[in-house]
C-alpha cells in the first residue's frame, strides 16, 4: 500500500564500467507527485542513474521498481512504454521540422503523415491546455529560442504517455526568467500528478523546486533528504566533501589606470540588424565590470568585438600599449585575436567547446593553443618536451585533474577543461581579461576556484571584462555592473547598490516575449 | 587490472584495426576464390610469392608503393587540414607535366641540377592544381569534393589535349612525348639492393623510392614537431577554435592544399623520370584514388601511410602474378580483391572499432 506511493524506487542498483563503478549500490525513492532533486558533481553518477533507469545502458544489478512493480529496461523504448520520458541536455529535435511533426516522430500512427499529424494535432493541444505548455505548433524548431525548444521536449515526452518526468541540466540553457517560467510549469505538472526528476548542479534551483533532494557523489547516494530540512550550504559541503564558499569574500577595488576605451560600437548582422547599437565602454585596471542581460542582447557580440573576432561596422577601439605609454586604435586590427594578445588582452570565450579549446587535442595541445608562438619552444620547430612540461605546470597551479597532458581534452570534465582555458589565459600575463560564462558547465568545486582566480587578479591590477547569465556571479564578483538590452547599455550600477530583483527588472526592460528569437 | 588493459589495448588499436580489417578483407576475398573453385590459401600464397618472393617481385612492389606514399601522404595533409583531397589523380597528372617539362626542356643541365628542378616542377604544377580549388573553397565557399572531383577531368582533358596536340613526338601515332634526356632518368636502385644480395631484375625501382620515404619523415615532422603543423591541425579540428586563437583557417586551408598538390606532382618523378622516361597518357592510373585508401589505412599518419602504400604496392603486383599464375582467376577478379582490401581497409575502417572497444576497453 504504501509502495503504491512510490513513482520509482531503485534498489542496491550497481553499474560497472570495466573496474570503475559508476553507480554502487544506489538506493532512491522517489514519491509521486513529487519533484524530486538529484545533485552531484560532473562524474558523480547522476547521469549513469538517469542512463540506467531509462534502459539506454541497462544497469549491471540491482532492482527498479516503477509504482511498485519491478521493470528490468533493455532500451529507452521499454521506459518510454512504461511512462518514463526524459527531456535531456542537449535537446533531440530535428531543426527543420515543424514542433508537431518533431512531437510525433517515431510514433506517426500509420504510413499517411497528414491522418497521423491531424490525430495528434488534438491529442497535442489537450496536454497543451492541461498544463500550460503554450507552444507555436506550425512553426519550425530552428525559429523557436531555446525555452520553447525546451517545452517541445518536455511536451514530446508528455505525448508519449510519460508518467515521470526526467531532466537533465533543464536550466543550463535558460535565462532567469525562463527558469521560472519552467519551475512554474514543472510545479504545474507536478500538481497534475506528475513525477518530475530534475538532474542538476544548481543548488539555488533544487532549493527553490524540489520537495526532496539526494546528493551523489563518486557512484554513490550521500545525503537524502527533503528539501526543507537542508541548505544550500549543507548540500554543497556533502556533493564536494568539504565546506565550501559560496559567498566569496571581496575586497574594496583600487580602479586604476584606463585601460580600454570603446566608443560608440556597433554591429550588425547579415540581416542588417544591430546587434550592438553603439556602445561606449572604459575599462580600468583592477575592477571587474559585470555585463548583465537576457542572453542574445549582444553580450555576445560585445565580447566578439572586443576580442577581435568581429570587427565593428561602427565606432572606434582604443587600447593602452603595454610598454609604450600610449593608445593603439585597435578597432580594424588585421587578425584581432592574435594583435589582442600582443597587447595583453586574453579572452576565455562563452563557448568553450567550439572556441576555447580543440576536444579531439591532448591537453597539452590545447595549453598552447593561441600562444603557440611564445610557448612550447618560440621558434618554427616545438619542443615536445617543453610543452608537456608547460601543461604540467599549468594542472599543478590549477589542481587539473587527471594531471594528464597526453589525454584528449574532451576526456577531461567541464570544470577541468575550464581551468585549462583559464589558466592559458591568465598565464599570458594579461593586463585586460574578457571572460564570457566562466563557470558554465563547471561543477562547484571548480567555481570556487575560479571565482577566487578572478578576485585574486583583480587585486593584482588586471581590468576584467565579466559576461554572464548567472546574476549571482555578476553581483558577487563584480565591482561595476552594466545592464544590456537590445545592444545597448540601458544601465548602470555599482556593485554595492545592486540586487538580483532590481537587475532583473532593469534586464526585463525590454524582457524578451515568448521567448520567440 | 582491467585500468591498463584498456590502456593497452588503446595504445595498440592503431595497429591492431588495419591488420583485422586486412584479414576480413582476405577472408571475404578467399570465399569468392573458394566459390569459383580454387584454392584461395594457394592464391594468397601466389600473391605474396609474386610481391616479395623475388627480388624483380620486391622490386615493382616497391616501385607502386613509391607511387602510394606520394598520393596517400597527399591526401594525408589535407585532410589534417579538414579537407578531403580526392584530386590527387589530376594533381599528379598535371605535376606530371611540370616534371616532363624539365624532362624534355632543360635536360642539357647536370643530372643532379635537372632531378632537383624536376622535383621542384612536378611540386609546383601539382600545387598549382590543387590550388584553384582551394582558392574557390577557401575565399568563395564552393566545396572542395567537388572542385577537386572536376579538376581532375579537367587536368585529364588538358593532358590529353597536350600530348595529342603540342607534346606528341613527331611521326608517331601513340599519344607520348618524345624521350627524356637522359640526364633526367632517375637512376635505379639496384646496384644499392645488389649490396644487400638482392637482384631487382627488370624492375623500375628508382631513386623516388627515397624521395617519397624522406617526404613521409619530413611530412611527420612537419605535422607533428614545428609550430606550422599544430596551426595547420587546429584549423582543420575546429575553424572556429583556429579563428579564436588568431589562426586563419582560411589561410592554412590554401597552405595545406599546396602542400598536398605538391605531393601528388611529385608521382611523375616515379612513374616517368624513374620508369617511363617520357610522358605518356594517363600515367597516374588511378594511384591518385588509391592514396585515399592508403591515407585511410594509414590513420593519416605518415609512418603508417608507408606501411599501407607497401600493402597496396603488394596487391598490385602479386595480383598481377595471380591472375597469371590461376587460370580461374582472371585480371576482373585481382581487381575485386583490391577493392575488396579499399573497401575493408579503406572506407570500412571503423567497422570493428566499437566492437572493440566494448570488448578491451571501460567506456565506448
Amino acid at each position: 500500500m504504501e509502495i503504491e506511493s512510490h513513482a520509482l524506487e531503485l534498489r542496491g542498483v550497481q553499474k560497472r564500467f570495466g573496474s570503475v563503478y559508476a553507480n554502487k549500490s544506489v538506493d532512491l525513492t522517489v514519491l509521486k507527485g513529487s519533484i524530486h532533486g538529484i545533485v552531484g558533481e560532473n562524474g558523480a553518477g547522476k547521469s549513469t542513474l538517469m542512463h540506467g533507469i531509462t534502459g539506454f545502458h541497462p544497469i549491471d544489478s540491482g532492482e527498479i521498481l516503477v509504482r511498485g512493480k519491478p521493470v528490468n529496461f533493455k532500451s529507452t523504448e521499454d521506459s518510454i512504454a512504461c511512462g518514463i520520458g526524459m527531456v535531456h541536455q542537449h535537446f533531440m529535435l530535428v531543426e527543420s521540422l515543424s514542433v508537431l511533426e518533431n512531437v510525433i516522430l517515431g510514433s506517426e500512427g500509420g504510413i499517411f503523415l497528414n491522418e497521423g499529424l491531424h490525430k495528434a494535432r488534438l491529442g497535442i493541444l489537450a496536454l497543451v491546455k492541461a498544463y500550460g505548455l503554450e507552444v507555436p505548433l506550425d512553426s519550425k524548431v530552428s525559429k523557436l529560442g531555446v525555452c520553447i525548444q525546451q517545452r517541445v521536449e518536455i511536451l514530446k515526452a508528455l505525448y508519449r504517455g510519460a508518467d515521470i518526468l526526467i531532466l537533465d541540466e533543464p536550466t543550463a540553457v535558460l535565462t532567469p526568467i525562463e527558469v521560472e517560467e519552467l519551475f512554474k510549469l514543472l510545479r504545474n505538472l507536478r500538481s497534475q500528478g506528475k513525477t518530475v526528476l530534475l538532474v542538476t548542479h544548481k543548488l539555488k534551483e533544487i532549493m527553490a523546486v524540489t520537495d526532496r533532494v539526494t546528493v551523489m557523489k563518486q557512484g554513490v547516494v550521500v545525503l537524502n533528504v527533503a528539501t526543507v530540512d537542508t541548505s544550500a550550504a549543507q548540500l554543497a559541503e556533502s556533493m564536494v566533501g568539504r565546506p565550501i564558499l559560496l559567498d566569496i569574500k571581496r575586497t574594496a577595488a583600487s580602479r586604476g589606470e584606463l585601460l580600454l576605451r570603446a566608443q560608440a560600437l556597433k554591429v550588425f548582422d547579415l540581416s542588417g540588424v544591430a546587434r550592438l547599437n553603439g556602445v561606449s565602454l572604459d575599462l580600468f585596471a583592477g575592477e571587474i565590470v559585470g555585463i548583465a542581460g537576457v542572453s542574445g542582447n549582444g553580450q555576445s557580440e560585445l565580447l566578439e568585438v572586443l576580442a577581435g573576432l568581429v570587427k565593428p561596422n561602427e565606432g572606434s577601439l582604443l587600447c593602452k600599449a603595454a610598454l609604450v605609454d600610449d593608445w593603439v586604435d585597435i578597432t580594424n586590427a588585421t587578425n584581432g585575436p592574435r594583435s589582442r594578445h600582443n597587447l595583453g588582452i586574453a579572452h576565455i570565450p562563452e563557448d568553450r567547446l567550439k572556441l576555447g579549446v580543440v576536444p579531439s587535442m591532448r591537453a597539452e595541445d590545447n595549453v598552447r593553443l593561441g600562444y603557440e608562438d611564445k610557448a612550447g619552444g618560440d621558434h618554427f620547430l616545438t619542443d615536445p618536451k617543453q610543452i608537456t612540461r608547460e601543461c604540467l605546470n599549468l594542472m599543478d597551479q590549477w589542481d587539473v585533474r587527471p594531471a594528464e597532458p597526453m589525454l584528449s581534452l574532451d576526456s577531461f570534465s567541464g570544470g577541468n577543461q575550464q581551468k585549462i582555458v583559464l589558466g592559458r589565459e591568465i598565464n599570458s600575463e594579461p593586463r585586460i581579461l574578457l571572460v564570457g560564462q566562466p563557470t558554465r558547465g563547471v561543477d562547484i568545486g571548480a567555481i570556487e576556484v575560479i571565482h577566487k582566480r578572478l578576485m585574486a587578479l583583480r587585486d593584482k591590477g588586471v581590468a576584467i571584462l565579466l559576461v554572464s547569465v548567472e546574476l549571482d556571479e555578476i553581483l558577487s564578483l563584480s565591482d561595476r555592473i552594466l545592464v544590456m538590452t537590445s545592444g545597448v547599455f540601458t544601465g548602470e550600477v555599482s556593485s554595492s547598490k545592486a540586487s538580483e530583483n532590481g537587475l532583473g527588472l532593469m534586464m526585463a526592460g525590454i524582457a524578451d516575449k515568448g521567448g520567440i528569437r | 587490472m582491467s585500468q591498463s588493459r584498456s590502456a593497452l589495448y588503446l595504445r595498440l588499436e592503431p595497429f591492431l584495426l588495419p591488420v583485422l580489417n586486412l584479414g576480413l578483407a582476405l577472408l571475404v576475398s578467399g570465399l569468392i576464390i573458394f566459390s569459383i573453385g580454387e584454392n584461395p590459401l594457394k592464391a594468397l600464397q601466389v600473391i605474396f610469392q609474386g610481391s616479395f618472393g623475388s627480388g624483380e617481385g620486391l622490386g615493382y612492389t616497391l616501385f607502386y608503393s613509391t607511387n602510394y606514399i606520394f598520393t596517400g601522404l597527399a591526401v594525408a595533409v589535407a585532410y589534417h587540414a579538414g579537407l578531403f583531397n580526392i584530386g590527387c589523380e589530376g594533381q599528379a597528372y598535371v605535376g606530371g607535366l611540370g616534371v616532363s617539362f624539365v624532362g624534355l626542356y632543360l635536360g642539357g643541365l647536370p643530372a643532379w641540377c635537372v632531378i632537383i628542378l624536376g622535383i621542384l616542377a612536378g611540386a609546383l604544377f601539382g600545387a598549382a592544381w590543387a590550388y584553384v580549388p582551394a582558392w574557390l573553397q577557401a575565399r568563395k565557399g564552393s566545396h572542395i569534393v567537388i572542385t577537386t572531383i572536376m579538376f581532375n577531368f579537367i587536368g585529364s582533358a588538358l593532358m590529353t589535349w597536350l600530348l595529342v596536340v603540342v607534346l606528341i613526338k613527331p611521326g608517331q601515332q601513340a599519344p607520348e612525348s618524345r624521350e627524356f634526356s637522359n640526364h633526367a632518368f632517375l637512376p635505379s636502385l639496384k646496384g644499392l639492393f645488389s649490396y644487400a644480395g638482392i637482384n631487382l631484375g627488370q624492375s623500375p625501382l628508382n631513386l623516388a623510392l627515397l624521395i617519397s620515404l624522406t617526404a613521409a619523415v619530413a611530412i611527420w615532422f612537419l605535422l607533428w614537431r614545428t609550430r606550422f603543423g599544430y596551426q595547420l591541425r587546429v584549423a582543420g579540428t575546429s575553424p572556429a577554435a583556429a579563428r579564436y586563437a588568431g589562426i586563419s583557417p582560411e589561410n592554412f586551408m590554401l597552405k595545406a592544399m599546396l602542400l598536398s598538390g605538391a605531393l601528388a606532382g611529385c608521382l611523375g618523378l616515379n612513374e616517368l623520370m624513374g620508369s617511363q622516361h617520357r610522358l605518356t597518357l594517363d600515367f597516374p592510373a588511378g594511384a591518385g584514388f588509391i592514396g585515399i585508401a592508403v591515407a585511410l589505412m594509414g590513420r593519416n599518419n605518415p609512418i603508417g601511410i608507408c606501411f599501407s602504400a607497401l600493402l597496396f604496392g603488394a596487391l598490385v603486383q602479386g595480383g598481377g602474378e595471380l591472375a597469371f599464375e590461376m587460370p580461374h582467376i582472371s585480371h576482373a577478379l585481382v581487381i575485386v580483391i583490391q577493392g575488396l582490401v579499399i573497401l575493408f581497409c579503406g572506407a570500412l575502417d571503423q567497422l570493428l572499432k566499437k566492437p572493440l572497444r566494448r570488448i578491451f576497453t571501460t567506456t565506448v
